[in-house]
């Protein structure tokens, strides 16, 4: 079985909780076995010192070089960027090797309840591996695969993956619930 | 809505945004290409349909505001979003004026992204449904020139459509003024002789003699007259269709004449001795019930199943009243087209449109409607101005006697000019006191309705 590995490569000390979560999430959808990996590296050529932003897709490009083999899932609290759009929760390669997603936009100012951050962040971790699965956004209602442009979207989903997603995950990849 | 059925071209000098902004859009579903300048741009343009066009308004070379005019002309029904870092309010507006849909600016809000994405997707996917739409609708209820949505016609136009292409003989049976002429030109042209000539010849209003030298020609000297030799009709239609109109009009000796025509193709000018052979389609109509003909011993039994091996039988208007507002549509449509002018008609011209029985069938109704549009003064047509005037009910069932005619055309004419006698005379072409003693007579009023036998 594929293994997943979930980096922990923010600049803070990561909230307790918040990679087991992420790694209990991923195992139920995906049917993967999932690790927490302790890396030291930190991706710093991604940083973008215009925009004081970090380039996820930089970073997409740290991961693939400084991970061992298998897929991994980059958590972070910068606050990431494509050139194109103002912000993103994440990205991955569809089909490839590695995601990022970041909880820096995740948590809003003024809303500082833990909980509703980490279950954000499981769902955008769930969503950016389901596309290094080869999944694509996903139109059914709730499912996790739908896009997020917004946090209101992200609340909006569900924290799994539709029937139909799931059945297009090759064979490793099957939810165990 | 997935984003499958939407194709999306990103035109922008740098490659990082055609990468990002792609990759973005294709997580979306959406098919994208890219494009790195103008002039490759244009390249996709003329080659691909795009559905969605976002496109960089700062390019070095060819700019945005160019590729922008080269896309609504080259592809008109493309939504064209620009993209610009600089959010200068004057380009912006150029570009809407000069058809983009929308604009953006550098860096995107995702969910700003996101939204305009979808909407201007669902409009493309509407304008697109709403030609099929328009365009399925069209099918149904039109066969070229012929429009109906009457079942009973719907099926003689789902026939007219699987025998059009063969060249088997058609046979148009109906009343006049149905449209059997319109029928058989719209078979022509659905046809593979559409190139090839359409020639009419109505069979009743010609003596025998002439009728024979009309369709097959005659050769000099054939007969006192025959100066010189002539083609008939039959040759003229070679490569094309021939249309028999009022074919139970002819008389026994052509029958056999067309007979043989119908069953070799071949045939002798009058007078003459070479055998002429034509490649000619055939679609004879008539008005009578030729089964009847041939029972009563008027009509050939042999040509009868020679002329019917596909028989069309056009409905009379009474019985599709349904395809009045329809025909009127299409009708005031053609008749306001070289005028320039919307022509409709009032609640109450239709009204008496519907009630109406017309035996002349839609060439009444298109005659009536092209009068309304001569005698109307504004574009909406009333009553008076199709010469309907007379309440729904009130016209004879039967034929009418002169005096009957001319009452209500009369009344008619005093409804139109709304009381003013003067105008009414002028109208009928008669003087004032004339047209009092007939008001007088008829018990009509000054503006045309029944005052009683008496009369005022």
């Amino acid at each position: 079985m594929e293994e997943i590995r979930v980096w922990w490569i923010g600049e803070r000390h990561p909230v307790g909780r918040a990679l087991d979560h992420v790694r209990l999430h991923l195992e139920r959808a995906f049917g993967a076995q999932v690790a927490v990996w302790e890396g030291m590296g930190r991706p710093e050529d991604a940083y973008d010192a215009r925009r004081k932003q970090w380039s996820s897709t930089r970073i997409l490009s740290w991961l693939v070089r400084s991970a061992p083999d298998g897929k991994v899932l980059g958590v972070t609290d910068v606050d990431l960027f494509i050139p194109i759009l103002t912000f993103v929760f994440g990205e991955a390669q569809v089909g490839g090797r590695a995601a990022v997603v970041s909880t820096a936009r995740l948590a809003e100012p003024g809303l500082p309840d833990e909980r509703i951050v980490l279950e954000r962040l499981a769902k955008e971790s769930v969503h950016e591996v389901g596309h290094v699965f080869g999944l694509l956004h996903c139109e059914t209602p709730g499912c996790v695969m739908g896009r997020s442009s917004s946090v209101r979207d992200v609340d909006r989903k569900r924290g799994h993956l539709c029937a139909a997603c799931r059945g297009r995950i090759p064979s490793q990849g099957r939810e165990a619930t | 809505m997935s984003g499958a059925d939407t194709r999306v071209l990103v035109v922008d000098d740098e490659e990082i945004v055609r990468e990002s902004l792609g990759g973005w859009l294709e997580k979306d579903g959406y098919p994208v290409s890219s494009a790195p300048d103008g002039p490759s741009a244009v390249e996709r343009l003329k080659t691909e349909r795009w559905n969605i066009i976002l496109l960089d308004l700062k390019m070095p070379g060819m700019d945005g505001l160019q590729v922008l005019e080269e896309a609504r002309r080259l592809q008109p029904d493309a939504a064209v979003i620009m993209m610009t870092a600089y959010a200068t309010v004057d380009t912006a507006v150029k570009a809407m004026k000069l058809g983009a849909t929308d604009y953006l600016v550098k860096p995107f809000d995702p969910e700003e992204l996101t939204l305009l994405m979808q909407d201007v997707a669902a409009q493309q996917r509407l304008a697109r449904d709403n030609v099929a739409l328009r365009t399925e609708l069209e099918q149904q209820h039109r066969f070229r020139d012929m429009v109906s949505k009457s079942p009973a016609m719907q099926r003689v136009f789902d026939l007219a459509r699987l025998a059009a292409p063969s060249n088997s003989t058609i046979l148009i049976l109906g009343e006049s003024g149905t449209g059997k002429e319109v029928m058989a030109r719209a078979i022509h042209a659905e046809s593979g002789r559409a190139a090839g000539p359409f020639v009419a010849v109505s069979c009743a209003a010609l003596t025998e003699t002439l009728l024979e030298s009309e369709l097959f020609g005659h050769e000099k000297g054939a007969f006192t007259g025959a100066v010189a030799r002539r083609k008939g009709q039959f040759e003229a239609a070679h490569g094309g269709t021939l249309f028999l109109d009022e074919v139970g009009d002819v008389t026994p000796k052509l029958q056999l004449d067309l007979l043989r025509v119908l069953e070799d193709r071949r045939f002798h000018r009058v007078g003459g001795s070479e055998l002429i052979e034509v490649d000619v389609r055939v679609i004879a109509a008539t008005n009578r019930d030729l089964r009847a003909a041939v029972d009563g011993g008027s009509f050939r039994e042999d040509l009868f199943y020679r002329l019917d091996v596909i028989a069309l039988t056009l409905p009379p208007l009474r019985e599709r009243k349904e395809d009045i507002p329809l025909l009127v549509e299409h009708f005031l449509e053609r008749l306001g087209e070289p005028l320039k002018r919307r022509l409709e008609v009032s609640h109450e011209a239709m009204a008496a449109l519907l009630a109406h029985d017309w035996p002349g069938n839609v060439r009444e109704l298109r005659n009536a409607l092209e009068r309304g549009a001569v005698v109307a003064h504004g574009d909406v047509l009333g009553p008076a101005d199709l010469g309907l005037a007379a309440a729904p009910g009130e016209a004879p069932s039967g034929p009418s006697t002169l005096d009957e005619v001319e009452k209500r055309h009369i009344a008619a004419v005093l409804a139109h000019s709304a009381g003013n006698v003067s105008q009414a005379a002028r109208l009928l072409a008669i003087d004032r006191v004339t047209l009092y003693n007939k008001m007088k007579r008829y018990g009509l009023s000054r503006r045309g309705e029944d005052a009683g036998p008496s009369g005022t």
